[in-house]
């Protein structure tokens, strides 16, 4: 068995209005921060994971992004899967 | 008949929602722990109440969705018992599939805590079945993420079947963008599923269920929920 370190980011699905990241984005243009637009918030989530290779670990985590880590109705989630040194 | 009120850590409805059934109502109301494994044999509707279920981390209600005691409340709606999901309560049943949407963050960003009235749109159901269609509580809502959404089949198959028990209006029951305090998809404030059987809905009849608070406009729900329960 090895140790994963497992990297979740997860978004709201295009096209859902995402009102924190349209606040965010007024707040920055009126800092004149005009060259930035369409900002999304997201949230980030790490966790540790045995397994027998990072297929599995992957399979493992998805599992759980679809069961509760992420809300598939409106949000999208990316994984990203590095060894532990 | 017996109404069984669940208590998660971090929900602050539940005396509200017992003081309602057992006070309000003439029926008995106990109180089910979180980590409980059954619901009381004598309990026939079991209210989700309102509140921060484990301080609203990762998502409202993610997390209460997955106590032990949800997996007796999905077999008892499946089985045909009644439950009723009150703001967070909603949001749990939402989280556990009970009922289809989620619900996301209000338009505004604000926590909305003000009355609101609602349109019975449906009494199909024995929770608005002693309610006149086409009337309108005044019913108070408080939350910061009650802007029901789901994808466009969802909402057509829901407005199709008549799943929808409430939606948010003016005092004269027309459906308004203004009266809608949180950006929800049509003005939707209560859904039931299609063996409606399982209530979800962001307003909180509870707060209004004694006259003392100079509204009771909630307390006929609880009352229909009695009577044709007892039918």
């Amino acid at each position: 068995m090895n140790t994963y370190k497992a990297k979740i980011k997860i978004t709201l699905r295009k096209g859902i209005l995402d009102v924190q990241g349209k606040a965010v984005e007024q707040a920055l243009h009126s800092m004149d921060y005009d060259i930035m637009e369409n900002v999304r918030i997201g949230k980030y989530v790490e966790l540790d994971i045995t397994a027998q290779n990072d297929g599995q670990a992957e399979e493992f985590v998805r599992e759980a992004c679809e069961k509760i880590i992420a809300n598939p109705i409106v949000e999208d989630y990316e994984i990203e899967i590095l060894e532990q040194a | 008949m017996k109404f069984g009120v669940v208590v998660f850590p971090g929900s602050n409805c539940d005396h509200d929602a017992l003081y309602a059934t057992s006070k309000n109502v003439a029926a008995e109301s106990v109180e089910i722990w979180h980590k409980d494994t059954n619901i009381p044999s004598d309990v026939s509707c079991v209210i989700l109440p309102g509140g921060f279920s484990f301080g609203d981390y990762l998502r409202c209600g993610s997390i209460a969705s997955f106590s032990p005691i949800m997996k007796e409340v999905i077999n008892f709606a499946n089985k045909g018992g009644y439950v009723i999901g009150i703001c967070n309560g909603f949001q749990i049943l939402t989280e556990s599939g009970l009922l289809p949407g989620t619900l996301l963050r209000n338009e505004s960003l604000n926590f909305v805590c003000k009355d609101v009235y609602l349109k019975v749109e449906n009494n199909n159901n024995i929770f608005t079945k002693d309610l006149k269609k086409d009337s309108v509580l005044r019913i108070p809502v408080a939350h910061g993420e009650g802007n029901y959404y789901a994808d466009d089949n969802t909402i057509e198959k829901l407005e199709n079947n008549n799943q929808i028990v409430f939606r948010y209006s003016d005092v004269n029951g027309e459906i308004t963008k203004e009266s809608n305090p949180n950006g929800a998809i049509n003005n939707i404030a209560g859904i039931c599923n299609e063996k409606g059987n399982v209530l979800g809905m962001m307003p909180h009849p509870e707060r209004y269920s004694d006259e003392i608070l100079g509204c009771n406009d909630g307390v006929g729900i609880f009352n229909s929920i009695l009577k044709n329960i007892n039918n």
